[in-house]
This record gives structure tokens, sequence and C-alpha cells, in this order.
């Protein structure tokens, strides 16, 4: 297909995104100093629901088994399917073989669930900084265990990643061993809700692109395949492994924005549709309703949120394309928009869509931004939810970073749900007369 | 390696930071990689607080361990006191920085910072969060407490006392300083002060003026107290006033501490007269199973059995290092003391202890749910439901209130009991209905949507049903019969029935065998 002109006014073709030029324009600021973010091992608090047979066996201390029970949310009833093998005095100090030790504990562990077909062996700073080599783990364990089970191994450290980098990592780990072959068909990467993974895969179906496939899958048996036939949308900002892995097995990169709202969702799929040779009449009737019914959901709430002030401290690396679908759709105002990471690459439709002069920051020193915080008094604040309530507490409007990455967020279905927890707390302060 | 699923203790660097939330004017400078900042949370959305809890973490990454994470530390600390300027600071490391050996104590020595600056050495691979938080305190009052300011002579003066041990994240601990210093003000008693909770470093200073310490939490609290009882001759309360009897014992011993008179007969609240009347005649011989900390599960023990007439048929403690107290306990009961800090092994103890109530943590709070139990929260650790808005004490003759109302609520009621007997051919009264009180709906159907994983797992399954001791299993007569069984009582009936056939190798269960197996557990 050759290069399209813009069905509408507000999809930017893809085709348009050679020069990261405007993006580039944006000032960044970069700070180091004490990040108040979460390590890469809290992918696995939704990874583990959508891989339904998958272990993730966490090695570490018991910080981090402490840090996953509070990242769930505290307590869940039933037992998990992520468990951590708590690394104790006698193993670092050579009285027990750690590696004899991690094994007895993989095979009680899959006595007990027999029903996991696929265990992650997930490495934590205590793991990495005394060198416990999980990959040579991860394959002397498949080699024993007959092929019932697959082992594999990514970081979740704290030192080597950020939040939503351990979903990054854990792709990353399963792109290796997903079979190869040249079939053209369409991957979508990144840990969708079933619910909204099923939304796209009717999109692309009536669009007429017939093979679709997810990463990760939702049974490790049904792994999709990988080969120059394969074109990939990232759903989430925070894969630069995994696309690079993906791109190492010659799959292509379909650049997009990200489908949050409207025009993120309509722009995203249009990428699909582009390199598919979608007819573009076509393409506009089949993401006509879904586009229309996202901008009556939306509009609801641009009342309420528009010419707001938005302040987004960094966490997930869904701040950018967030504040795109917050300025241009909702009409709010970016104070600022940190994250933890800048991929500028797989970030350019957005970063271009972004009002000129937005404030970027990477990195984070939590008490100067906290002091920018209080200087500007934005009308909300996206932040963790160890700064939510001491913020609250000084007349400060949050959102909670978490519940964006953990609720289904994405499509035209879910862009008025999306705007509504932004408004939410908006709401919330002026119903409450207390 | 130890396999965990859910722990019940953090590591010893939370116990630090619940001790330093607890201060004020307290500073804590963690040597910690990025990501172990998610303990800030516990503090703000578990127990609500508004600040952030006042701690500065270095959050090292990967590419800082090539170069220099000792300077790091260094800035971090540097850059905390010019913000903060606290009175003293606490430093330390948490399980990674222990292993890269930067010596969090040593740099900050050399630093001169212009306040105290004390070192913990918190090993994270061999203790846990109560004993971190012991530890801390501990070392904050033997650098922080000036050993020349003692109590002065009494000379007519009133008795005063500090307490020890409240921690912030601490269960009911805001509320149990309420309630004792009630009681202490009763015998005449002054709180000098209560630490950490609450206490500033230049508070500390003057721990030593106090007549005698309570000691409230001996998780926390003890090693403080025992050195303060070497150092300044202070005497420190045994007894932890939770419960009636343990409540008289606590003042009795205050009042000889404080060298005034015990009263003769103190208000003791409604607890014991509600426990007597007749309406609790339903709670007799109920079989209870404990867990906890040790201090809690002991004390829940023994209101348990002398004040509400319940049957002790399981006692046990998270916490290794108040083992030898529950033992003791344990032996009083003439139970089998559980001593573990493996979640897995507490359901199987509790699903085989056959019991009517389960008093315990959060985390025995799921199981119970998940064995259809009912269950009563009575210690650490906590979920944001621990942080009522309402005055909840655990201590003092008020704890004692609330911990029968807490207690006896989630147990069918004695009259209703029976009415559901009097009315179970009700048409009205159908099973899906369940105890009104609880307001469940159908309950057996929403067990099943909560616990898909539970129910996949055969361990569990088979605690929560023992397999009959044949396929033939129960008879279609029998199966009539015990439909015939309120609901609520049913799931036991079942159970003991089915122990009771496997035991005396019955290959089918008939009517006959239901009401040989009622009769052999009647009690």
């Amino acid at each position: 297909m050759s290069v399209a002109t813009a069905p509408a006014p507000s999809v930017v073709p893809s085709a348009a995104l050679s020069s990261n030029l405007s993006a580039d324009m944006l000032p960044v600021l970069r700070e180091r100093g004490q990040r108040e973010v979460f390590c890469g091992l809290t992918g696995i608090v939704w990874l583990h629901r959508k891989v339904q047979d998958a272990f993730f066996l966490v090695v570490g201390s018991r910080t981090c088994a402490h840090l996953l029970q509070s990242a769930a949310g505290v307590m869940v009833f039933a037992e998990p399917r992520f468990a951590t093998a708590i690394i104790e005095e006698r193993d670092l100090a050579g009285l027990a073989d750690a590696n004899e030790e991690l094994d007895r504990v993989v095979r009680r562990l899959l006595a007990r669930r027999p029903e996991i077909k696929l265990l992650f062996l997930v490495g934590s700073c205590p793991s990495e900084v005394i060198k416990l080599d999980l990959s040579r783990a991860a394959v002397r364990l498949n080699a024993g265990l007959g092929g019932d089970v697959r082992v594999l191994n990514y970081s979740g450290s704290g030192i080597e990643t950020t939040f939503t980098q351990g979903e990054d990592a854990c792709l990353a780990a399963l792109v290796p061993v997903m079979p190869a072959s040249d079939v053209s068909q369409l991957l979508i990467v990144g840990a969708l809700p079933d619910i909204v993974e099923d939304q796209f895969r009717r999109l692309f179906a009536e669009l007429g692109i017939a093979r679709v496939a997810s990463l990760p899958p939702r049974r490790a048996k049904d792994l999709a395949s990988v080969g120059p036939g394969t074109r990939f949308l990232l759903a989430q900002p925070f894969l630069g492994d995994t696309a690079h892995a993906l791109e190492e097995r010659g799959a292509v990169h379909l650049p997009a924005m990200f489908p949050f709202g409207a025009e993120g969702t309509t722009a995203w799929l249009h990428a699909a549709a582009e390199a598919f040779g979608i007819d573009e009449m076509h393409f506009r009737s089949v993401v006509a309703p879904g586009r229309e019914r996202a901008k009556r959901a939306i509009a609801r709430h641009a009342e309420r949120l528009a010419g707001k002030s938005i302040f987004f401290m960094p966490d997930s690396q869904l701040e950018v394309p967030l504040a795109r679908f917050l300025s241009n759709e909702l009409g709010m105002e970016l104070v600022e928009v940190g994250t933890p990471y800048l991929h500028r690459s797989h970030l350019a439709a957005d970063l271009a869509a972004l009002p000129a002069g937005t404030q970027l920051s990477e990195g984070q020193d939590v008490e100067r931004q906290l002091d920018r915080v209080r200087a500007a008094r934005p009308d909300l604040t996206v932040c963790g939810l160890g700064l939510a309530n001491p913020l609250e507490r000084e007349g400060l409007s949050t959102k909670w970073s978490i519940e964006l990455v953990f609720s289904p967020v994405h499509g035209f279905e879910q862009a008025g749900d999306l705007a509504e927890l932004f408004a939410r707390p908006l709401v919330r302060r002026d119903r409450l007369a207390v | 390696m130890q396999l965990t699923v859910w722990t019940y203790e953090g590591p010893p660097h939370v116990g630090a930071m619940r001790v330093a939330t607890g201060m004020t004017g307290l500073h804590y400078v963690l040597h910690a990689p990025q990501g172990d900042t998610y303990a800030d949370l516990l503090f703000t959305m578990i127990e609500r607080r508004g600040a952030r809890p006042p701690v500065t973490y270095t959050t090292f990454q990967a590419r800082d361990l090539g170069k220099d994470t000792a300077e790091l530390f260094q800035s971090a600390a540097r850059d905390a006191y010019a913000r903060f300027q606290p009175q003293a600071m606490i430093v330390g490391a948490s399980c990674t920085a222990e292993l890269i050996q930067d010596d969090p104590a040593g740099l900050a020595q050399t630093m001169g910072l212009p306040c105290p600056v004390i070192a913990l050495d918190l090993p994270s691979y061999s203790h846990k969060e109560n004993w971190g938080a012991a530890e801390t305190f501990y070392q904050i009052v033997r650098q922080l407490a000036d050993r020349t300011r003692v109590a002065a002579p009494r000379d007519g003066r009133r008795p005063t006392a500090n307490l020890l041990g409240p921690t912030a994240l601490g269960f009911r601990h805001r509320d149990d300083i309420v309630e004792v210093t009630k009681l202490l003000a009763g015998l005449g008693i002054d709180v000098r002060m209560t630490a950490p909770l609450g206490a500033a470093p230049a508070d500390i200073t003057g721990i030593g003026e106090a007549d005698f310490n309570v000691l409230m939490y001996p998780e926390t609290g003890d090693q403080a107290a025992r050195w303060l009882e070497k150092t300044f001759g202070q005497k420190f309360t045994r007894t932890v006033p939770i419960g009636v009897g343990a409540t008289r014992e606590f003042i009795a011993e205050a009042a000889r501490l404080a060298g005034v008179d015990v009263p003769a007969d103190p208000d003791s609240g409604r607890m014991p007269w509600w426990s007597r009347s007749v309406d609790s005649n339903y709670l007799t011989g109920k079989r209870v199973f404990v867990f906890g900390d040790a201090t809690h599960a002991i004390a829940a023990a023994r209101v348990a059995r002398d004040e509400l007439g319940f049957e002790v048929v399981g006692l046990g403690c998270y916490n290794r290092e108040f083992a030898r107290d529950i033992r003791a306990a344990a032996a009083l009961y003439g139970v089998e003391p559980l001593i573990t800090d493996d979640y897995l092994a507490v359901e199987e103890a509790i699903a085989a202890a056959n019991c009517e109530l389960v008093l315990g943590t959060q985390m025995e709070r799921h199981i119970a749910k998940r064995l259809r139990l009912p269950c009563a929260v009575i210690s650490a650790p906590v979920h944001v439901q621990d942080f009522p808005a309402r005055h909840s004490p655990q201590m003092g003759f008020e704890g004692a209130n609330v911990i029968f109302d807490t207690w006896v609520h989630p147990l069918v009621m004695g009259l209703e009991e029976h009415l559901l007997t009097m009315f179970r051919d009700d048409f009205e009264f159908s099973d899906a209905a369940g105890p009104s009180h609880l307001g469940h709906g159908a309950a057996p159907a929403t067990t099943t949507q909560e616990l898909p994983e539970a129910a996949m797992r055969p361990d569990v399954a088979a605690a929560v049903s023992p397999a009959p001791a044949d396929p033939e299993g129960w008879l279609p007569d029998a199966e009539r019969e015990l439909m015939k069984i309120p609901f609520f009582v049913r799931n036991k009936a079942r159970r003991n029935t089915e122990r009771y056939a496997s035991e005396k190798g019955v290959r089918s269960i008939s009517v006959e065998t239901l009401y040989e197996a009622k009769a052999h557990y009647a009690r």
C-alpha cells in the first residue's frame, strides 16, 4: 500500500513519523536522586493472572516477598501463582549449595502445583548481586524435568528494572522460545486484559487481518510463532527489550501512537491496517462505530477535566501516551510529564502529538519533584501509593498510578473508563463536604 | 532457601521503619536499591498516614554498582540532613545493600553530621521485622539516653512511667496507649513518655527519669526495657493487659512498681457480665484456634478459655523469638504449640483442628474464609481494616469490651441457632439465605468463585473435606439426613462423620454412621 493520506485529521499516519525532531524540541529534565518507584518484580502481580498456567518463582529476599504481597493489595484470597524462594544466611555463607537449594524448592513447588506448564525463575537484587546464574539454573532444570514444564528466567530486580520493565524482561525471555515461522501475521505485544485483547482481535478480524497472535499468550502452549512474516504492534510503551528481541527474530515493528483514547486507538489500528494493505475506506468504516462510542464516552468527562492541570510523577512509562490522551482528547494542561525512562523511538508518535513546550522529566529526585508539585499545585497529580495520601493531606488531588496498570484502559471501549479514572478524584473532591 | 507464599513479617529494616515513622524528629537513611521504597505505602495506605515515612532511600541501580555506591550513600545522608534537619538520624542497609558491604555505619560516622547518628546492623538474611523494630528501638535508647538523668526522689510527687513498645503500623497501638494511660491515671501514675510512638530523640534522652516502665509490646520493647532496668534500675511490668484478668493483674503489678495501693474493686467494664449473661451460654466449649504474634496469641488464649468459656484447640505464633512463651502457654491448654512462619502449615493445622472459631491475623482470616470458619483478627500483620476510625483498643477493660464484641460477632448467635433449628423445615428458611447477621447471601456459591485456585490444589481440597473411607461414601439416606442438619453445622457434621468412618474403617456411611459419629464427638 502506498503512503496513505490521513483518513481523518486526528490520525497521524505512521509514515509521517520518520523524524522525531518535534519530539526532540520538548524540554527534558534529567534528574538523579531518590526514585520513588516499584521494581520490576511488581509486574508479576498482573502477569501471573494473564498467563494462566505460568508460575513466577522469585529468587530473592524477604523484602521481595514482602513487596509482592504489599503490591498485590496486601492480601489475596487464593494461593497465587507466584512465590519467593527466600535466600537465607546459610545460602550466603556457602553452607548450602544455592543451586541444589533452588532445585529442591522448584521440585517441591511443582509437586504441589502439577498444573504449572511454564515456570519463570525471576532474578532479584540479591540474586543479581551474589551472581546466582538463573539462566544456567533454567537450563539445568529443563533438562531434569523432561519437558513437562518449561523453565525460563528473567530479572525483575530493582537494580536493573523499574516497575513495568519487569514485564518487558519477562516477555523478552519468551521471545527466544517462540517457534520460528515465516507466516504472515500480526502480533500484539504486551499483556492486556483478556476482554480488551478480544475487542482488538474482533476489530482486526473485521479489518481482514486473518492471523493475529498475542504475546504473552493466555496459556503457555499457545505461544505464538515469529519470523520475517511477523509484524507487531506494541500495546505498551515499556517493551523496548521485547521489541528488540522480536526484531532480532525478523519481526517488523509497526510504529504507532499507543491505543489510549479515540485518537490513539485509531492510529494504532491504522498502523496495522496500513501494513496489511487494508483499504482505507474499509478501515474507516470498521473503526467508525468504536471510535464514535469512545468519543461520546470521553466527552462526558471532558467537561470536568478540560483546563485542569495535571502533573505526572514517573512510574509506569505510560505517562507520555496518557499525557497525550489527556491533553489532546480531554483538554487538560500538562504541568510536568515525568517518566522513569523515555523510549524516544517507541514514543515518537505520542511525543510528536504533545503540545509544544511540554515539560518532560526522566529519572527522579523525589524530594525536588515534590517541591515542584507543591509550587505548581496542579489540579491532579498522578503518583504512586506511597505519595498519594501525603499529597492529599496537603490538599492536592491525586490519581494512583498503579490503577492505570491494573485496569482495562486500552482501546475504544475503555476510553471513557480511562478518562473517568482521572475525573473521579476531582468529582469526589467536589462531592465531599467533610 | 525457604519457599514462601505469604509472609507474616517483613524484613528487619521495615521494623526499623516502624520505629522511625512512629517517632518525630528522627530520620532514617536507608542504603537500598530502587524498588525498596514500596515500604512507604504500608504506612501511607494501610495506616492512612498523611505524611511520608521519614526515610531517605539511596535507590541505587546496576549502573551505580560499578561506580561508587558509598558516595551515593553519603550524598543521600547529607541531603537528608539539610532538608529535614532531624534531631537524630538512624542509618542502615536493606538486604541488597548488606551484600555490597558499603558499611553505612562507618560512612556516616566519618561525615561529621551535626546530629547524633545511630548505626543499625540488621541482618536481613537471618532476622525479621519485629526483631528489627526491637533492635532499632534498643539502639536508639542505648545511644541517646542520658545516663545522668535519673528519676528524682519521690518526695510526695506522683509516680511516673514510660510506655514502651508502640510503633507505627502496630495492631491497635494507637488505642491501647489511651487505655493503658487511663489505667495508670486511675492509680495516680503519670505517663512520662510513650516510645517509640510519638517520642522525639530529645525526649529519649530523658527516658531514665521515669520511676518504672510499662512494657506494652514485648515484641518491640523487651530489649530496651531490659537495658533500661540494668542501666537505670527501672523495673518494668511483664503483664500485658489484654483481657479482664490480665488487666486486673496489670493494675496490681503497676501499683506495686509505683509503690501505691492496689484499688480494691476496679470497675472492670461490661465484659464480665456480658459473658455471664445467659445469652452467652452458647459460647461454652466453642473450639477456637489461636495464632498470631506470641504476645497477642497468649493473651487471646487466656481470654478465650477463662473469660468466654471457649476451648482452646490450637495455639501458635509466627515469631520464633518468643517460642518459649508459646510452649509454656500451650502446655496450660494441653495443645501442641505451633511455631512457624509457614502460612501453609498454619492452614493445615487449622483444617485439622476441627475448630469453630479462628482467632488469628489477616492471614488466618483468609484461611478461615477458605475453610468457611468464622474468624476474628487479634494480631499483626495488619490490614487497612485493622485501623478503624473508631476507638478500638485491645488493652484494658475497654479493650476487653471490644474483644467480646469482635470475637462473638462472627459466630452465629445462640438464639439464632435455636430458631434456625426450630424453623429449618420452613420454606422461607432456606439454606441459601445464610445467617442473617453476616449478610452473605448464598455463601457457598461465592466461596467457589473466590477460590478457583484453592479448589485446584489437591492438598487444600483434601484438608477441607477428607476423602471418605470408600468410593461408596454417603448412602442416599444418610445424605438426605445430613441435609436436614442446619447448614451452618452441616460441614462440621460431614467432616466428623467422614473422619469417624475412616477411623472405624466403615466403608459406606449410613444414617446409623451419622448418629454414631454424632455420639462419638458429642461433648
